[in-house]
């Protein structure tokens, strides 16, 4: 292996502590480095065991490599090696003590946008990888292009194989230079850029000695440090009801409490609330787990609300506050993922899930077919074929209660389920109403 | 760069932050309650190992003040830690919950099954889980499977899809996003659903302190005969005996998982409170599959082959 790097601090030993968790998702492909970065991340965390190490050795040598393969601790199924391709998002973990790590490892290529959409739903964080060689080609814009569609709010340009470019801080600017350029273009709240080698270990862990030159932070120090927790949307209280928890038992006889995960806002015992779709008011009665009650809930909180009031509520309904609720629609403006075979076309029905609540659903209109490496709108587009990304108004049997997804992922975001084979065919994220005239994204030339 | 204010930046950073183990809970419980909101017969995978035994209490959270609503289902093939089969009774009557018990010698004796020349069981376990799921007409089975464990698994989605033959095809599996799960299924198919998905190893120890979560005593160190064979320690028990030139011998030890006692070895450990476990795992090389599963040593494509057969 290149220089073998230490991980300074040790590993979380002793007391549990308040270390909390940051969902990143990697994008890039073989060539990029990816596979070497992630594995040189698990590896200097000691993630990696002696057994997998000792596996990854052998099939290294196998291969006539004179250096350990980091790459291949991350190789995947049997079914990838036999026929060479990718299959799919696979999740990863590492901890430092400060932070525990999920990797959601996506495959790159063009045709793979759906994983990466999925690799993206969940992150805090995304890592754009780019050759230091090559600078900035179609992919990488495409992939930060993805992060910003799904609102990963941390965005890392990381800059690879510095080695091979002489540690050039020339190099890195210039690169660095063209993706700011770029990402001015998009609506990136966050953006970091660090210049690494993933093979020989130089900024990640610490900052590399080849690199004086750079100020910024390594790649790791960023991803233990980075605020996540001010991401989370705090203030508009959703609380999907997901279950109705009714004992009826001899020492509960009467308890009705609705179980569910805190989408955003914080929900507080006393508060006033307004259930959807009824209107009804209540109040917060208490807010239990089994550990005894909450003060506050927050995002994603799983816990069991109680009201004062016996109010009719049941699965998919929503408890939000009086003065703050989502407005229930039935037409939505959204930007999907199209993720199936078979294309989406207009007039088509399809079911709905959106938070707890299940619909059925029309795309009334495809207004444009967005491009993803030019942010071109085609509106000639007759359909969405797989991994097209495009803007549609869907007409749905029952009113959902949803917010913008740029203001709120929990409950701004959707799947599209085919009815007759029941596989999930599409990602959607709301858009504001206010955007009908305006859209969301400016195309830009590469 | 955006002229929209993020919501949440009014608050101090630090401040409706959830730990690592909290944040684990939550996902687990949300997953509970979507399969029992969504799939009409869930049943509970219960192997009597730490894993299953830890997603029975987040199972029990995730419907307190009510009972778990549905039944927990144990693939018995035959060779099992007597403490393990004590512990499962007493954790079953202690949550009124119904126990399933689904016996390989059974199927032997009715010739669902064949014994392997080597008398192991693990691969002949899938038929009789398949069966049970199939008598039972259950529709979800919860397992308690970790992505950290296999590479096989590290693909596979938290609700796993399964054919009408249990099967999984790693290659069709329906995208994950956010945190909305696709239960759908037609009639005869079923889905795996894995709560334990995003722990590791090390976090299943933490939450076993922090929940003080009674585990089976073979987790922890104790003295037991046992002989070494492909550099793994078996016990000499009446499931697995010593071939020519395997010589038993004491030796202090532990099991790092709990399967089928005549495939699951233990290892070398001092190890004998939880707080001792957590500091060995936290520096320990070896996975535990590799350390302890001769199950997965076969090949190195063992875990991925069994689970297209079904094997959960």
């Amino acid at each position: 292996m290149g220089v073998p790097t230490v991980f300074p601090a040790g590993l979380p030993t002793g007391p549990v502590q308040r270390t909390d968790m940051l969902r990143f998702a990697t994008a890039g492909s073989v060539d990029d480095g990816k596979s070497t970065l992630i594995g040189r991340l698990l590896y200097d965390s000691k993630a990696i065991f002696s057994d997998q190490l000792e596996a990854v050795e052998k099939a290294s040598a196998a291969k006539g490599d004179d250096y350990v393969n980091l790459a291949l601790l991350t190789d995947g199924l049997r079914a990838e090696r036999e026929q060479g391709i990718t299959i799919d998002v696979a999740y990863r973990y590492f901890a430092t003590p400060r932070r525990k790590f999920v990797i959601a490892d996506t495959p790159g290529h063009i045709q793979y946008t759906r994983n990466m959409v999925t690799g993206a739903s969940t992150a805090d964080l995304a890592i754009v990888l780019v050759d230091a060689r090559k600078g900035l080609v179609e992919q990488s814009r495409r992939h930060a292009f993805i992060a910003t569609l799904l609102r990963v709010p941390h965005l890392v340009l990381a800059v690879n194989k510095m080695d091979l470019v002489g540690y050039s801080q020339d190099v890195f600017d210039a690169i660095s230079d063209e993706f700011t350029r770029f990402a001015a273009k998009l609506d990136i709240t966050d953006l970091t850029v660090v210049p690494i080698s993933a093979l020989h270990g130089d900024g990640i862990v610490s900052r590399s000695p080849n690199m004086p030159w750079h100020e910024g932070p390594s790649l790791l120090h960023h991803l233990e440090r980075v605020h996540v927790s001010s991401d989370r949307n705090l203030i508009d209280v959703r609380f999907p009801v997901q279950y109705v928890i009714r004992p009826q038992s001899v020492d509960h006889p009467d308890y009705r409490g609705y179980a569910g995960t805190v989408a955003s806002g914080i929900l507080r015992a006393g508060d006033p609330v307004m259930v959807l779709p009824s209107g009804r008011t209540s109040r917060v009665a208490a807010i239990e787990t089994i550990d005894g009650p909450v003060v506050e809930a927050f995002p994603p909180m799983a816990v069991t609300v109680r009201l004062t009031d016996d109010v009719d509520i049941s699965r998919g309904d929503m408890i939000c506050r009086p003065g703050n609720a989502p407005e229930p629609r039935q037409d939505l403006d959204a930007m999907v993922c199209w993720m199936a075979d078979k294309p989406l076309q207009r007039g088509q029905k399809l079911a709905i899930k959106h938070t707890t609540r299940t619909a059925r659903v029309m795309i009334k209109e495809l207004h444009y077919r967005l491009d993803v490496n030019t942010l071109h709108r085609d509106e000639s587009a007759v359909e969405l074929g797989l991994n097209d990304v495009g803007r549609v108004t869907l007409r749905t049997t029952q009113p959902l209660f949803a917010d913008p997804y740029r203001r709120n992922r929990a409950t701004g975001g959707f799947i599209l389920i085919d009815e007759s084979t029941n596989a999930t065919v599409a990602a959607g994220m709301v858009l504001d109403p206010s955007h009908r005239v305006q859209p969301p994204f400016t195309e830009y030339a590469i | 760069m955006t002229a929209t204010p993020r919501t949440g930046s009014l608050l101090p950073e630090g401040e409706y932050r959830l730990s690592q183990l909290d944040t684990l809970e939550a996902e687990s419980i949300h997953v509970f309650r979507e399969v029992a909101a969504e799939l009409e017969r869930p049943v509970l995978l219960f192997s009597g190992g730490k894993d299953s035994i830890v997603m029975l209490r987040l199972a029990q959270k995730a419907f307190w003040p009510a009972r778990i609503p549905f039944p927990v289902l144990h693939v018995d093939t035959g060779h099992n830690f007597p403490e393990v089969l004590a512990y499962r009774d007493r954790r079953v009557a202690e949550l009124g919950v119904q126990l399933v018990v689904a016996s390989v010698p059974e199927a032997i004796e009715s010739g669902l099954v064949t014994q392997p020349p080597d008398g192991t069981r693990n691969r002949i376990q899938t038929p009789v889980l398949l069966d049970a799921l199939e008598k039972g007409r259950f529709t979800a089975a919860f397992g308690g499977a970790r992505r950290d464990e296999d590479k096989a698994r590290a693909k596979e989605r938290v609700f796993s899809f399964r054919d009408d033959f249990g099967q999984w095809d790693p290659k069709n599996q329906r995208p994950e996003l956010w945190s909305l799960y696709n239960g759908r299924i037609h009639a005869g198919e079923s889905i795996r659903v894995f709560p334990l998905s995003n722990w590791t190893e090390l976090d299943i120890w933490q939450y076993v302190r922090r929940e003080g979560i009674e585990l089976p005593a073979i987790y922890y160190a104790h003295d037991r005969a046992v002989f070494e064979r492909d550099g793994m320690l078996y016990a000499d028990n009446e499931f697995c005996r010593p071939r020519a030139g395997e010589k038993v011998f004491t030796a202090r030890v532990r099991y790092r998982t709990v399967g089928d006692a005549s495939l699951t070895a233990a290892v070398l450990s001092d190890a004998d409170t939880v707080e001792a476990v957590i500091d060995e795992v936290s520096v320990t090389r070896v996975t535990e599959r590799g350390a302890t599963r001769g199950d997965d040593r076969f090949s190195e494509a063992a875990m991925e082959d069994r689970k297209r057969e079904g094997y959960f």
